[in-house]
């Protein structure tokens, strides 16, 4: 059995896990704040493959619990959830990205469990994830035209 | 032998709802599948940025009608987070039980369906009546049998009745002793035991990296449990344990929903003792959200639930995201279902609890 692992020195607070990363990645990565069991970041689209292979790798976040998308008009943010079982902390990434060319590396790769949130956002968005395995729709039909979630879609109205 | 794709679904028995499993086989072996979702996709997340947030409580109970409960409490948790509302303690209590209630009921419904599936057709009425008894036991608090538009932002609409802890524990009482008679019938059952032992294996670490939580997970032997890693409302101050099995495979994960029952009774007879007996159930939620995001997450009857919702200063979310615990493992059942038989489909597919109100949204 995988017990829990109690809080020893290999496992991060949050203050410490935003040292960690602050340390890492002084120029593309913020730290917005931490609370109990919570840590809040933003990167720049370029870093985030590299964040969040630390993450995993140094860090311990080895579930992936939600990957957003939005659209907040004059650029699209994808929102990354991710979650260390080892020791408890969530973490929220906010990746901003340019609305005319909405590209962003794939972290399926890294997390098996991203594959259908990053099929649902480009569903939704049209937000393209670089790197990933099978970027096709997922709830939407194949042939549809638009990109229903986006904030302008005027599409399919009848 | 040549390999063929076969399309399981969108009507079959095996489905629970209106999806399509294709499955390619060879001979009678599994080599790849791939489910087609999408048929139940009503927009749910685009509905929600037009109503104002009271209104979007009783939306998220028609997520799922096998776990309303815990859907609108996780919509008032998060919009809690969002307006830095605080729940007052009786509340709080009276939330783990209705959600513990809830999850026996999703859980009895989950057995009542397997049991067909798996050849045991007097599971449906054992299981469907046992859950009526619950629904009831819901209904003296909520006015509703499903759709229970319950929890609230601030606290709970309702205060439970005076004669709640007895009836509850007249019905944990006889419940128990139906519970152990469904295990006879289903650990002393060959037929089950041949149709469930051994099939579906998830590694822990595939069930970590592709995502899959809830009792799925503690089937492969991870100890994890967001009520108790990250917990919400009364569950720190009440007394139960994680359920686990380290067999990995389609029995584990019956084994962990059986045993989450009689934990959850336990967690309900722990909360009847240690609640306050009076005291308010609501405060007063203020009606636009700040300039703000938040999140907030739940242990769903079938994993991880997660909103994560964007504040406009308005009455409306300007985004409401939802994690549905069953969209993440169906993604991940083409692990489980590759190198078994096709009739191993309906038994490894059964005892991930398929919900797909909240996987299409």
């Amino acid at each position: 059995l995988t017990e829990p692992t109690p809080t020893t020195s290999d496992s991060f607070t949050p203050e410490e896990m935003a040292n960690r990363v602050a340390e890492k990645f002084p120029e593309s990565v913020k730290v917005l704040k931490t609370g109990a069991r919570r840590l809040y970041l933003t990167s720049d689209r370029s870093a985030i493959l590299n964040l969040c292979t630390f993450l995993k790798n140094d860090l311990g976040f080895d579930h992936a619990s939600c990957v957003s998308g939005v659209d907040r008009c004059d650029r699209f943010q994808v929102v990354y959830h991710l979650t260390s079982y080892e020791s408890g902390v969530a973490a929220e990434i906010v990746v901003d990205i340019p609305r005319d060319n909405p590209e962003i590396d794939s972290v399926t790769p890294l997390w098996g469990g991203a594959n259908w949130h990053e099929r649902e956002a480009y569903d939704m968005f049209g937000i393209v994830f670089i790197g990933h395995p099978r970027l096709e729709r997922i709830l939407l039909p194949s042939d549809y035209e638009f990109f229903p979630m986006r904030k302008n879609c005027e599409g399919g109205r009848q | 032998m040549a390999e063929m794709w076969i399309n399981m679904g969108p009507q079959h028995p095996m489905t629970h709802g209106l999806w399509n499993l294709r499955v390619k086989v060879n001979g009678e072996t599994i080599t790849d599948s791939e489910p087609v979702i999408g048929y139940l996709h009503r927009g749910w997340e685009k509905m929600v940025e037009d109503r104002q947030y009271p209104k979007i409580i009783p939306m998220s109970d028609r997520l799922c009608y096998g776990a309303s409960m815990s859907w609108s409490h996780l919509f008032c948790l998060t919009a809690e987070t969002l307006m830095e509302v605080e729940v007052p303690e009786r509340a709080k209590y009276i939330r783990v039980i209705a959600l513990e209630l809830q999850r026996i009921a999703s859980h009895l419904m989950w057995l009542a369906a397997i049991g067909p599936d798996l050849g045991n057709m007097t599971m449906i009425e054992y299981g469907m009546r046992e859950r009526e008894l619950f629904m009831d036991s819901m209904q003296s608090f909520t006015g509703a049998r499903m759709t229970y538009n319950y929890a609230r932002i601030g606290g709970v609409r309702n205060d439970l009745p005076p004669t709640f802890e007895r009836d509850t524990l007249r019905l944990f009482d006889y419940f128990e002793k139906r519970l152990d008679e469904y295990e006879n019938l289903f650990d002393g059952s060959k037929a089950f035991r041949l149709r469930t032992e051994g099939l579906g294996i998830l590694k822990p670490q595939d069930a970590i990296n592709l995502g899959v939580t809830g009792p799925s997970l503690r089937g492969s032997g991870v100890k994890r449990d967001v009520r108790k890693d990250d917990p919400y409302d009364a569950y720190e101050d009440l007394d139960w344990d994680i359920c686990v099995r380290d067999e990995c495979d389609t029995y584990a994960r019956y084994r962990v929903r059986m045993d989450e029952m009689r934990m959850s009774m336990q967690i309900v007879r722990d909360a009847l003792k240690k609640m306050p007996k009076e005291g308010p159930i609501r405060t007063k939620a203020p009606k636009k959200a700040p300039v703000a995001t938040a999140f907030a997450r739940v242990e769903d009857p079938r994993g991880e639930g997660l909103m994560y919702v964007i504040g406009d200063g308005t009455d409306k979310p300007y985004r409401l995201k939802v994690r549905s615990p069953f969209f993440v493992t169906l993604s991940a059942s083409n692990v489980m279902l590759v190198g078994y038989k096709v009739a191993d489909v309906p038994s490894i597919m059964g005892m991930l609890d398929v919900c797909m109100g909240e996987t299409d949204r």
